[in-house]
């Protein structure tokens, strides 16, 4: 150590801090450049949204210019739609066929993810690849043969094919439950099991509460697919005009002539905002629910 | 407890380690029936008799209101020598899955990857990017075509604005509506985007700090390390990707709705099955087409996963090996 001069300590000292410095120096570059390709590519992906809420406060002569901003904003157009289509009778249609699809979705796919992940028991691996391979099956194999049985049933046009379905329980729903069930430790089971507890109470009282983020992740997923889904209305209720939804009523929106195009952005993003809404309180369900199975609804 | 200690290929893997065996309990036959039981009245009438069903109308004519009468083998017939839309829709799925396809997994590839580049405030960005999978098809599929309109919507004044002369007519255009529509799937990239996020953050942190160590360029560590590793990933979204694109309808219809497609640019198999049976009322047709698209996709997951021991790489073996 001795063998340097104070002075040539001291350059060492000082280009030590230079390189710490630049280091320092390098780092901040790296995160200016990250974050503006990140905001750049938030730019993107927020843009059409803009663009629809934007266009959506304009008057109809403006939202023909290609202008970006309203002037004036037109905040009677989220009035007026109201009165220009039924949109009121649209949205509570789409929520009631929701909240049922919903409710049945999660009613019918817990017990058979229960069996599958909590219970040993001869054919479940044969029953667990026969919902795997459901999954992947093309709806539009089945779709012929099934819209007859409705039909039989003289349930077209009405909610029925939409909902009742959902209460035999999804391929999806049961994949992302049992998942999540096979995670819950055994000796929990075991623990309830020697203490005398039936299999109905212990998957209803211990495992159903413990794996409450899975069900509302499965929750999440059907009301959003029933809230988002155009085929099945387009094939059940669009000869009912009572019975539209909101899917199904912006997609004729074209064929309602005093209806302005503007007006279609307003009930747009009205059809949107419960989606984003909803996504913005549970993001957390949404992501892990989508990690945990690699597919959305 | 947490969702994402589980992962979404975990069944297509063996595990490790064999669970050491377990006392007997006596198994309650009757509860696991009842428990299975709504799904297995779904399945056998939402699935197998349907399936059986359309596998037998596949060979007949029917319209719903006469019975169905045989007729052999004339419907694969028709569709393979008599039937241009079969052809054209056939065509026009291929196209857009060979380039959509692609596509989206390096988009997503690149946004899950930007996203684990800053130490703080990624998950705002994240927030952003997978807003957009949450809009329903039919809402984003209309303000795509009315902001990507040449002649009202703004997007082409932007293009116009950035230095491009004659920005492309988009849905308007029949050689650029499906450029529309693919652009339409990349915004919506946030769900196989986090996938892929999942995976990039399961890569051992140790693994890079080991490659820098040995002087790899940041190229060399993604190429050798991240890539590999997110091959079962990628395999994944392929084989989700082909049934998927084969079953394109919503986006494709509510486009073509808009703009009158008249060339029939945006007219996908789906869309053909769906005329088909509900528009002709050629239900026996169209269940012969629904067949054809089921062996396709077969076919097509049975190439992959042919491939994939080629480029695959699982960590601890696979079910499919």
């Amino acid at each position: 150590m001795s063998t340097y001069s104070p002075e040539k300590m001291r350059e060492i000292d000082a280009q030590s801090r230079k390189a710490r410095r630049s280091k320092r120096w390098n780092n901040f570059l790296h995160m200016v450049g990250n974050h503006s390709l990140l905001i750049a590519l938030s730019a993107i992906f927020i843009l059409p949204l803009y663009l629809v809420v934007v266009i959506s406060l304009m008057s109809k002569g403006q939202a023909e210019t290609r202008s970006l901003w309203p002037h004036p904003f037109v905040w009677h157009n989220y009035v007026d739609i109201f009165t220009a289509v039924p949109f009121l009778k649209w949205t509570l249609n789409t929520l009631f066929v929701s909240v049922m699809g919903t409710i049945g979705t999660v009613v019918s796919s817990v017990p058979p993810a229960y069996v599958l992940s909590r219970l040993q028991w001869k054919g479940r691996q044969t029953t667990f690849l026969v919902i795997l391979s459901t999954m992947m099956l093309p709806g539009q194999v089945t779709m012929i043969p099934v819209y007859i049985i409705f039909s039989r049933l003289h349930w077209i046009p009405s909610f029925l094919p939409l909902i009742v379905p959902s209460f035999f329980a999804s391929a999806f729903s049961i994949f992302l439950l049992r998942q999540f069930f096979t995670s819950i430790p055994d000796e929990i089971s075991d623990a309830a099991r020697i203490d005398g507890c039936s299999e109905f109470k212990l998957m209803m009282r211990i495992i159903v509460p413990l794996a409450k983020p899975a069900i509302s992740a499965i929750a999440l997923f059907s009301f959003l697919g029933s809230w988002n889904d155009f085929f099945g209305p387009l094939l059940y209720i669009v000869e009912n005009e009572n019975l539209w939804t909101l899917g199904i009523g912006l997609n004729a929106f074209q064929g309602i002539h005093h209806v302005d195009t503007n007006m279609m952005m307003t009930a747009s993003a009205l059809f949107m905002a419960p989606v984003i809404i909803i996504f913005f309180f549970s993001q957390k369900v949404f992501i892990e629910g989508v990690t945990l199975t690699g597919v959305k609804g | 407890m947490s969702l994402s200690r589980v992962n979404a290929i975990a069944p297509f893997q063996k595990k490790g380690a064999i669970a050491p065996p377990r006392k007997k309990l006596k198994v309650p036959r009757l509860f696991i029936f009842l428990c299975l039981s709504p799904w297995l009245f779904g399945i056998i009438f939402f699935t197998a008799y349907p399936m059986v069903s359309s596998f037998y109308q596949s060979f007949t004519k029917f319209n719903l209101i006469e019975s169905p009468e045989w007729v052999g083998l004339d419907n694969f017939h028709r569709m393979f020598f008599e039937d241009d839309d079969f052809w054209k829709a056939l065509k026009n799925t291929v196209w857009i899955s060979a380039i959509s396809i692609p596509l989206r997994i390096c988009f997503a590839i690149f946004t899950a990857w930007v996203l684990t580049k800053p130490k703080r405030g990624s998950s705002i960005y994240r927030t952003i990017f997978f807003l957009p999978s949450m809009v329903p098809a039919v809402a984003g599929t209309m303000a795509f075509t009315y902001i990507f309109n040449p002649a009202y919507g703004p997007i082409n004044k932007m293009l116009e604005a950035i230095g491009i002369k004659d920005p492309p007519f988009w849905f308007m255009d029949p050689k650029w509506s499906k450029w529309g529509l693919i652009l339409l799937g990349l915004w919506g990239i946030g769900d196989t985007m986090i996938i892929f996020l999942a995976g990039l953050l399961d890569v051992p942190t140790s693994l890079y700090e080991a490659a820098e160590l040995e002087g790899a360029s940041g190229w060399q560590s993604f190429r050798y390390i991240t890539l590999p590793l997110m091959t079962p990933v990628i395999f994944f979204s392929t084989v989700t990707g082909v049934i998927g694109s084969f079953q394109y309808f919503t986006q494709a219809y509510v486009a073509s709705g808009q703009v009158n497609d008249y060339s029939h640019a945006m007219y996908f198999y789906a869309t053909h099955i769906y005329f088909s049976a509900f528009r002709a009322y050629e239900m026996g047709y169209a269940s012969a087409l629904a067949w054809v698209l089921l062996v396709i996709t077969l076919l097509c997951t049975l190439v992959i996963l042919k491939t994939q021991k080629r480029w695959v790489h699982y960590p601890n073996g696979s079910l499919f090996k």
